[in-house]
Formats: structure tokens, sequence, C-alpha cells
């Protein structure tokens, strides 16, 4: 399978691309790939031109700014799963990243391509939901609250570029799912932190869209415990259906990587 | 088209290829080194699995010219007859192949497991072999040769 013709330009920074986006046609920016490329095989995407700015200077790192993590848009999966920074900081996360594909797609994928795609099974979108992570861009920064808009959509305008996300070290946090076992995509996943200031809940994988649970938000806020989730009953009618499992199966996966998040978050995992 | 450079298992190559070329037929089509497979070509698989400066990549999930600079060992590049790589000949010794068609995905994905784990566990290894599928379903041998190649 090879994808329809398109034109490939590597610019050599942001300004640069960005420039390339407004003169092309239909633009789409590439870092990793690895599910632009799938989609673009399957002639499910067609775009004129592919912009890589897998190579731009200054979007590949990893660096604390005080009680905050910062992580470089174009910072690949095994590269943030290794980090030390990132595992002393935010362990969650950093199993998270070691969890997304297998190794071999761990090497290319980057954290700005998972969220700019907004795949409603992706699993970094829970951890900057659930983080209450704040996106910064080439033009803005924008809270994770406001980022992910719907399925494979989120507050990015047309040629606007992910620089960095910035992650606050949150008290304790925990992530966990339920892999499909052909696609190796959450059927469900959960992310719970505890911040500080609140507890937040994000699911990836059930619904449209990353989302929040508000009532085990508030379940864990009262006791953060596996225990505090058992008589949640997460509201079905939202959520995905399909020959993988029905809505209320997918239900009873949310609360129980709930609880099993809210453990990992309590034994430092 | 799209002038692309780079070093494969130590030699240099250039050629001029659409942009739309993906890595793993340019390497099989163009330079014919047809060892690295086209299995799945959706990024399951693993038999196109290749070192990209280093790291292990499929190569049927990139193009061409996103690796034009870098430099690519396939597993032409790991050893030759008489003279095997260690995986090599921990395959052949511990009979990790039937019909062989994931065989140099395999390889290339063991020997990168061994570089980020020194002498990693059996649930290790097969945790690690997430991205790489044996239809003949031969992952106890496959499994047994990596952690023989790490003791090695």
């Amino acid at each position: 399978m090879y994808p329809a013709s398109f034109t490939y330009v590597r610019p050599a920074d942001l300004a640069a691309a960005e420039a390339a986006f407004r003169e092309a046609d239909d633009p789409r920016y590439l870092a990793g790939g690895m599910t632009l490329i799938p989609t673009m095989k399957q002639r499910l995407a067609a775009p004129s031109t592919l912009i890589d700015i897998a190579r731009v200077p200054g979007l590949s790192f990893i660096r604390r700014e005080k009680d905050t993590l910062v992580i470089g848009a174009c910072t690949r999966h095994a590269t943030v799963a290794a980090a030390p920074e990132v595992r002393a900081a935010i362990p969650a996360l950093a199993a998270l990243a070691g969890g997304i594909g297998d190794p071999a797609v761990r090497n290319r994928g980057t954290i700005g391509g998972s969220l700019a795609n907004n795949d409603p099974a992706a699993d970094y979108p829970s951890a900057v939901l659930g983080l209450g992570a704040v996106i910064r861009t080439t033009r803005r920064t924008i809270a994770a609250d406001a980022f992910f808009t719907g399925m494979f959509s989120t507050a990015l305008e047309p040629g606007e570029i992910i620089t960095e996300v910035a992650f606050p070290g949150p008290r304790r946090a925990g992530y966990a799912k339920v892999r499909n076992p052909a696609s190796g995509y959450a059927m469900a996943g959960v992310f719970v932190a505890e911040t500080g200031k609140d507890v937040r809940v994000a699911v990836t994988g059930a619904g449209a869209c990353v989302f929040r649970a508000a009532e085990m938000e508030q379940a864990l806020a009262r006791s953060f415990t596996p225990d505090a989730l058992a008589d949640v009953r997460v509201a079905a009618a939202d959520l995905n259906a399909d020959i993988h499992g029905s809505a209320a199966y997918r239900a009873q996966l949310v609360r129980v990587m709930a609880a099993r998040a809210a453990a990992a978050a309590l034994s430092g995992a | 088209m799209t002038s692309v450079s780079m070093r494969v298992n130590g030699a240099d190559v250039r050629a001029d290829v659409e942009d739309r070329t993906l890595l793993v037929h340019f390497l099989r089509e163009h330079l014919r080194l047809t060892g690295t497979h086209v299995g799945c070509d959706t990024s399951q698989c693993g038999a196109c699995t290749i070192h990209l400066n280093g790291e292990a990549v499929k190569s049927c999930t990139m193009f061409a010219a996103q690796a034009d600079g870098d430099e690519i060992v396939t597993i032409e590049g790991v050893g030759e007859p008489g003279r095997l790589h260690s995986m090599q000949a921990a395959f052949q010794q511990h009979h990790a192949l039937q019909c062989g068609f994931c065989t140099p995905g395999m390889i290339m994905a063991g020997i990168d497991i061994l570089r980020r784990h020194k002498s990693p566990d059996e649930e290790t290894i097969r945790e690690e072999l997430e991205g790489n599928l044996c239809r003949c379903t031969g992952y106890v041998n496959i499994v047994k040769a990596i952690k023989a190649a790490a003791e090695s």
C-alpha cells in the first residue's frame, strides 16, 4: 500500500513550517507519522503537502520549570517513558508513554502528534486532561479543558503548531487501561490525578473524545481510594458501542480502570 | 520527486524517489535489500522492522524522505553466513523460526530489546515483542532465543 501523491517538505524552523502551510492547498504537518501515515496508506487522508516538523530544532526536550514538567511537542514516547525527570516527577506519565503502541511505534510517535490528532482511543489526551496540563503553541497557550473539542478535533487553528506541553506536578497520579487485543488501542483508559487543588479523572477510549468524569472526581475527592468508586455508576448513554463491547460494558470498564488507576496512584507506580 | 541520501548497512546511498515512497519499498525495490519484509503493511506485525539511527522502527510506516540523512541497518547488515550476529546464532540454535517470514523483523526487534535491557526476563521479552507477530505462533522459541542471546 502506498498513499496518494504528495509533496514532502522539511522546513528548517517553525516560521518556515507555518509559511509552507499557508502556501499549500491541503497541507498536513507530519511528526512521528504513526497515525497519519497508516491513514494515508488507506487513502483515508490525501494531503497535497506533508510538512515534516519532526526535526525542527527545539521541539524535542524534557525540562523542569519549578513544579511543572515541560515536554517538547516532538519528544517521542520512548524518550518520555525512559526519562528520569518524568519518572521522578510524574511516574504515571512515564508509564502511560511506555504503554503506547509497541516499542517501534514509541520510537517514532510524538506527544504533540498524538494530541493534535486527538484519536478517541489515544493515551496522551487522558494524561493532559487528567493532569490539567497546558498546551503551548506557536500562537498561544490552551488549557487542557479547552483543547479537546471532539472526535479527532481540537482547538488548534489551521496552521497552528503545538510546541510544548506543560504538566503541573500532581500530588499523585495513576493510569490504567484495557487494550483491545487486536489493535492495542484502549477500550477504556482512565487517568486519575490528585493535583493538590482537586481530583481530576479523565477517560479515553470509551467515548467519542477524551472526557472528565465528574461523579468519579467527586467520589475520589471525598476519599482517594479505589473503594470510593465501588458505588459510582458510570453513565453509558454517550459511550461507544461496537463489535468489541457494548456501551454498558465500557461503562463497567471505565469504573474498574478508574479504581486501578487510583490504586496505581496510591502505590506511586 | 525528492532526492534522498542515507547510510544503509555502512554504505552511502543516494537516489531520486517519489515523495510518497515508503522506506520499506526503497530498501526492497531500489536497494534490492529484500530481507526486510512487508507483512501486514499496517504497522502491526513488525516484519518490516529495521534500525534507524540505532533504534527499531517499522519501515512500512515511514517515508524514505523522512530518513534522509539517517543511518539504517537492515537484516542484511547485522551478520553474514559464517559470521552470524549473536541474535541470529541464537535463533538458529533454538529453532526460533518456522516459516521464517517474521524472522528478520524478530531479529531486528530482538537486538533492539537487548540494547535497552541487559538481561530481560521472559515477561519483559514478551511485552517487548508486542509489535512483532509470528503467524506460526512460534513465540516460545523466539523468546528462548532472545533470552539466550542476552546471556551469550
